[in-house]
């Protein structure tokens, strides 16, 4: 019922993938471990991937902008992929596909950032 | 006939208990074979007030007690999410999109937006330094075919 974070850096991008669910509870941790590697990695993008992830709610979101806040600071980019249904709505309904950038996958994903292999 | 049934649940205000909260409320209101669309919405709308009772009510002190009482009357489930916190100040203000009094917590402002969106009626009664009541209600589709 928690949340699992798993990160892969792929050149200047950090893939974070997120399985389980997003609320106020588990939105400490990925706060926590996305920042620290966002610093340690010197990270430029970050692919959020979401395939996974079964609920979230406006904790979520609050996270999602604070690490989107961050990375622009950087000069980098947020894309989103592999988005369910519900939360696409959730994201629509807060303006969020105002700032990032949403894709099918994380190769279209990386594609865009010009990450590509 | 009119199918009635109702519940309460009571627990401490500890965000461990945002999950066992929308999770409960979702198995009660599963008797109105709702769709998973549905479903989500109720989840999320506990999941919303919950959390604003934990951090806005009780100021995420966690020994707080948050009571959740949920009615069907017909096709339509009557939500009402109680707490003894701190009230709050200017409702109408709290309702705007995107207005959050602890923008230092990563708030998105986004809590009552979402429960008047994901539910037909949402209404908020709150005294400063006595506490907060929010009552929701929603029509379960898949119900409608039955009563219409």
């Amino acid at each position: 019922m928690s949340l699992q974070i798993e990160m892969e850096q792929h050149r200047k991008a950090l893939i974070v993938r997120l399985r389980g669910e997003l609320d106020h509870h588990t939105a400490e941790t990925v706060k926590a471990r996305m920042e620290e590697a966002i610093r340690r990695e010197d990270s430029l993008h970050i692919i959020l991937s979401l395939k996974d992830l079964t609920f979230m709610d406006s904790s979520g979101l609050g996270v999602i902008l604070g690490r989107y806040k961050q990375i622009i600071a950087k000069g980098g980019k947020m894309v989103v992929c592999d988005i369910q249904q519900d939360i696409y709505r959730l994201f629509e309904m807060s303006g969020l596909f105002k700032i990032v950038t949403l894709e099918t996958n994380e190769r279209a994903a990386l594609s865009s950032l010009g990450v590509a292999l | 006939m009119t199918y009635n049934n109702f519940m309460t649940l009571q627990f401490a205000s500890k965000s461990e208990n945002e999950a066992f909260a929308r999770i409960t409320v979702a198995a009660f209101v599963s008797q109105l074979d709702p769709t998973l669309n549905e479903l989500t919405d109720i989840k999320t709308v506990i999941s919303e007030a919950v959390t604003n009772a934990i951090i806005h009510g009780y100021e995420n002190e966690s020994d707080g007690v948050i009571t959740i009482s949920a009615r069907i009357e017909g096709d339509t489930v009557h939500i009402m999410i109680e707490d003894q916190g701190s009230g709050i100040a200017d409702i109408e203000q709290a309702k705007q999109p995107l207005f959050t009094s602890k923008p230092e917590l990563e708030r998105s402002g986004m809590g009552f937006t979402i429960m008047e969106n994901f539910m037909d009626d949402m209404e908020i009664t709150t005294t400063v330094g006595e506490g907060t009541i929010v009552r929701m209600s929603k029509r379960i589709e898949s119900k409608k075919a039955l009563y219409n």
